[in-house]
């Protein structure tokens, strides 16, 4: 067994309770702040333990940097939002955390990202091992070119999974909230779903290999109000179970549905030849849209900048 | 016709009206005469040129069929080969033919996939390696066959390989021959599949070559299918390499196996052709109808293949 399996086996620590008691669901999806937030209920940070830390993480393609000494700590049962405008990194640095970077010959990776308190990037660590325990959702929905039933039972069959097929797809399914919509037609191929159903898929197809990080790249930037509004319900139920790092374009979403936010921002070099991101500030998520420390948050949340 | 409220009110208008409607239907109907000329001739000439190469395959096999009618029946089929035009069949060459194409078939699918698969997944796009390599597929695909031939008399039929004049030597320079289309092609089908579909299948914690092995080449699949039949039906009408090699033209024998001799379709057209007597003039149209019917056959299904099966992204 690698070193990142044998990392998940000391969560046995009581976990925090997760924030919000009551049903998550957001009843008005275009309310700005989330109405069941409690006040500083993600806020006691020395309690919780953490699921990342990154401590001055800069990375670069091909020498030009894309992202900044990001140093920030991602918490258990909870959902991270990055936020900011186009070309500040956010995707790049979420690709960062289960190393899809590493599929990019040109992409380099400095500074330290621990997760569990184990070097991510260290010698010995396998980066498919680490794909395991951190799922990926991306920005367009990719299911593969296969049935409903295939598209889940592909990743748990590669990795040798214990356990009964049909059960495993049928749990994935209910838990993406998908399984009534699809239960009478698991053989169909998963390109004549919708959008939303497929993007839902793809999210129960990361959920089959149980993961314990869920990162997803804008996993609503393609897909209808509807659909977006299905998936954040989803996303406030499974924070309960799992992790979730979330980017978005869309300050609503970031601000319904997380726990803590960071905002980057791109910054220009003297001469204006090259571009990276940077964290201009990073805090509970009420704080963040009420209440931010840094003027340039509070223009860009209000929607003075964008 | 009913009054309408903004018809005009005096016979003035009415005439004024009338003429600017006129002006701007003549606007929208009136095409420069030049335009209309230039079109039709331009349209003309385009189809000049599909008629003059459907042309050519249409007199090809009106005449083959024409002359080649009286031996058309299933003796041309099951009768080897004779001195006699009256008993001369195409037997020994179809088998031949048949032994030939089941082994550059067993031998393109590993080696043109395995290569497409190399220079698609793993080999650095940017590498000098790669892309010198890019070049050279491309180059031999251009290579004349008879070069092919000459390469299997030296290397394969003699030493170092030493088969002789053999079914195997004839496949094994076959497929060097067809090989560059099977990558090109495969690496174009490989291609085609997303990116966002590898990036899932990693994104599951699966390996690059289970990426490969299960998401990957699946969608690829019609797409190299459709290149490997191209590749055989090339190689089926190849015959310039294989003179060289040793084919006979007469052989009293059909071919048994991989090291037997052998003759094949073409060559046996091409040995009737030279014979002085009509009536295997008569044998060489029919076999020409033979070879042609059985290309097209599988030229139709590789098309068939890719429309009906080929991945929509």
């Amino acid at each position: 067994m690698s070193e990142v399996d044998a990392m998940t086996q000391d969560d046995s620590k009581p976990e925090t309770e997760p924030v919000g008691g009551e049903s998550p669901r957001a009843e008005h999806p275009t309310i700005a702040v989330k109405t069941q937030f409690q006040p500083g209920s993600a806020g006691d940070a020395s309690e919780k333990e953490k699921v990342f830390e990154l401590k001055d993480i800069s990375v670069a393609y091909g020498g030009n940097p894309a992202v900044k000494d990001v140093s920030i700590d991602v918490y258990k049962h909870e959902v991270t939002a990055l936020i900011g405008p186009s070309g500040c990194g956010k995707s790049t640095l979420i690709r960062t955390l289960n190393r899809m970077n590493d599929l990019v010959p040109s992409a380099s990776v400095t500074g330290e990202l621990l997760y569990h308190g184990e070097d991510l990037y260290g010698p010995t660590v396998d980066p498919v091992q680490v794909r395991k325990l951190i799922g990926m959702v991306f920005q367009k929905p990719n299911p593969f070119p296969k049935s409903v039933y295939e598209n889940i039972a592909f990743g748990p069959k590669t990795l040798k999974m214990e356990g009964e097929m049909d059960e495993i797809v049928e749990r994935a399914l209910r838990r993406a909230a998908l399984w009534d919509e699809v239960k009478d037609r698991l053989d169909d191929n998963a390109f004549g779903m919708s959008g939303g159903q497929q993007q839902r898929l793809c999210i129960a197809r990361c959920l089959a290999v149980a993961p314990d990080v869920i990162l997803m790249d804008e996993p609503c930037s393609a897909l209808d109000p509807i659909s977006t509004g299905k998936i954040e319900d989803l996303m406030m139920e499974l924070k309960e179970e799992f992790s979730i790092v979330i980017v978005t374009h869309n300050m609503q979403q970031a601000a319904r549905v997380s726990d803590r936010t960071a905002f980057l921002m791109v910054e220009l070099d003297a001469d204006e030849q090259s571009r990276w991101g940077r964290i201009v500030e990073y805090d509970d998520t009420q704080k963040i849209f009420t209440n931010p420390s840094d003027p340039r948050t509070e223009d860009y949340v209000s929607g003075k900048v964008g | 016709m009913a009054s309408r409220r903004d018809d005009p009110k005096t016979a003035r208008a009415s005439i004024a009206l009338a003429g600017a409607r006129g002006v701007t239907a003549a606007m929208l109907s009136d095409q420069p005469r030049r335009d209309v000329v230039r079109n039709t001739i331009f349209a003309s000439l385009l189809l000049l040129a599909v008629a003059v190469a459907l042309a050519g395959l249409a007199f090809l096999i009106g005449d083959s069929l024409i002359k080649g009618a009286p031996r058309l029946n299933i003796d041309l089929l099951t009768n080897g080969t004779s001195a006699l035009p009256a008993n001369a069949g195409l037997r020994s060459a179809i088998i031949g033919t048949v032994w030939i194409i089941s082994f550059v078939a067993l031998f393109i699918v590993p080696l043109g996939v395995g290569a497409a698969i190399f220079l698609e997944e793993y080999a650095s796009k940017e590498s000098r390696l790669a892309r010198t390599v890019e070049v050279n597929i491309q180059n031999l695909a251009a290579v004349p066959s008879i070069i092919y031939g000459l390469l299997g008399l030296a290397f394969i039929a003699r030493s170092p390989l030493n088969l002789g004049f053999v079914v195997l030597t004839a496949s094994i320079t076959l497929t060097l021959l067809v090989l560059p289309i099977v990558i090109l092609v495969s690496r174009e089908a490989i291609r085609s599949v997303p990116p966002s579909i590898r990036e899932g299948s990693l994104a599951l914690g699966a390996t690059q070559w289970q990426t490969i092995r299960h998401q990957v080449l699946p969608a690829a699949i019609p797409g190299i299918a459709t290149g490997v039949i191209l590749a055989l039906s090339r190689a089926i009408g190849e015959t310039a390499p294989l003179i060289p090699l040793g084919a006979a033209t007469f052989v009293t024998f059909d071919p048994s196996g991989p090291l037997s001799g052998y003759t094949a379709l073409p060559l046996q057209i091409f040995d009737w052709v030279k014979q002085p007597q009509d009536e295997f003039q008569v044998l060489a149209a029919a076999g020409i109808i033979v070879m042609l019917v059985l290309l097209i056959a599988m030229n139709s299904f590789a098309i068939w293949l890719r429309n009906r099966y080929e991945q929509r992204w």
